[in-house]
């Protein structure tokens, strides 16, 4: 199937894939060929796409896909390929965030800035 | 004597021809990034397209239609508006034609008894307003060149807040498209309430794609679709008007070289004059002095005057090599 991921300025990917992996607010879904008409609204996660010459790995920070006549396409207005990721950043943004939440456990903004730090983490690969 | 007009020319010209290479650089540096701004403007439209596709789609889909962004007021008591302009000058009428389209409207709105909110993009909007007294709301700058998304994400959220919040019912956007090289055009269009026809919202039912799986609810969906909209619609208009901005400065400056180029054959033609009538006076006075001296004696006149005449072009070639 094509696959299209598109942010605001550019578009990240596009090509033919057998399989991709995302994750939905409401969980973790994937599509094969001729997946049925689906719109959904994206989590903050890892997205795989199974294209041709191998499985490209992004963090994706919240978006939208739809799957519609064996097409995927992909809207993220934050998305990073995992060798696009800096993960010493990462880690003090993960850090950060965890002072944030520390002092105050309510604080959603730094609840979801650790959520983000830690899918840049786990999509490049170094713990 | 004379020749202190002709020094005073020489310098003029060559302060002219220092301020053409400028004008000649700034205006090759505009022309470059024109193609690059339209290169943005370019890559910016897959995901708008996307967007709007699929609010089509989740209106077919049964997405109730009543988002706060979509809300159609009332009445307005309030216009709010976002105005895009530049962050520097040198750019010929760009700035002035979207800031007097921009105060021509609020004229018409104070006239119906309409309260005004300015949202500023680029120094040379906020200069604009606040030296002539206008309360602005939110000022946002350095980013006219080169427009990036999480500038625009910025601008709307706080357009959104001053709307969502009901302290405006009405926000419009004045920006210059780029239609053209040769053409841009200031436009005033409304940004919020977003209209369901403009989004494709009303018109998918008859889209017949249909059947789709929804994850979550659509109306949920559409909650969080509609803000991205509105940012990539905002994005858009500042990526054309920096586009129409490197445009408008290649024009000014092209028109500032081609005047330098002008004055300085003007005042070259003037100086080559003057030199010219410095000489020919000089001559004038070494002709009468040696016939003054010599009225006796004809058989040394023209050698006196050849003498004389080498002996002041010498002093006059070295007074230009002075110059």
């Amino acid at each position: 199937m094509q696959v299209e991921l598109v942010s605001p300025e550019a578009v990240l990917f596009s090509g033919e894939c057998s399989q991709v992996v995302t994750r939905t607010v409401d969980g973790d879904i994937a599509f094969l060929d001729n997946h049925a008409p689906f719109i959904g609204a994206l989590d903050v996660g890892q997205t795989q796409l199974w294209a041709a010459d191998g499985v490209v790995s992004l963090a994706i920070n919240g978006g939208f896909v739809e799957v519609s006549s064996n097409a995927v396409t992909i809207l993220s207005d934050d998305a990073m390929a995992a060798e696009d990721i800096d993960v010493q950043e990462a880690q003090a943004d993960l850090q950060a965030a965890d002072q944030a939440l520390a002092s105050d456990a309510d604080d959603a903004e730094a609840a979801l800035a650790k959520k983000w730090a830690e899918t840049r983490i786990q999509v490049s690969g170094g713990n | 004597m004379a020749g202190g007009q002709e020094r005073i020319l020489r310098r003029r010209i060559s302060s002219i021809d220092a301020t053409k290479k400028i004008t000649r650089a700034m205006e090759l540096i505009a022309a470059s990034r024109i193609v690059k701004a339209q290169g943005r403007v370019q890559a910016a439209k897959p995901y708008s397209e996307k967007v709007t596709d699929v609010i089509a789609n989740l209106a077919g889909g049964g997405a109730g239609v009543d988002h706060p962004l979509l809300a159609q007021p009332g009445e307005i008591n309030r216009v709010a508006y976002v105005v895009i302009a530049a962050d520097r000058g040198l750019c010929g009428g760009y700035n002035n034609n979207v800031l007097r389209a921009v105060e021509r409207s609020i004229d018409s709105d104070r006239a119906a008894g309409r309260d005004y909110a300015l949202i500023l993009s680029g120094k040379k909007a906020a200069g604009y307003f606040s030296f002539r007294g206008y309360e602005v709301h939110a000022a946002f700058e350095g980013f006219s060149d080169q427009p990036n998304y999480s500038d625009a994400k910025a601008m709307a959220e706080s357009v959104a807040e001053l709307f969502e919040s009901g302290q405006a019912q009405q926000v419009q956007l004045a920006y210059t498209r780029f239609l053209s090289m040769g053409s841009q055009e200031v436009t005033v269009d409304q940004f919020m309430p977003l209209e369901a026809s403009e989004i494709g919202a009303d018109a998918a039912e008859e889209s017949g794609v249909g059947g789709y799986e929804f994850e979550p609810e659509p109306s949920e969906i559409l909650g969080r679709l509609l803000p991205r909209y509105a940012e990539a619609r905002l994005y858009a208009a500042l990526l054309e008007a920096s586009a129409s901005e490197h445009a408008a400065r290649q024009r000014a400056m092209k028109a500032a070289t081609d005047n330098a180029e002008d004055l300085k054959i003007n005042l070259t033609r003037i100086m080559n004059r003057a030199r010219q009538d410095a000489i020919t006076t000089e001559i004038m006075e070494i002709v009468g002095g040696a016939e003054a001296m010599s009225q006796d004696d004809d058989g040394d006149l023209e050698d006196l005057i050849a003498q004389s005449i080498e002996g002041s072009f010498a002093t006059l070639t070295t007074d230009r090599t002075d110059a």
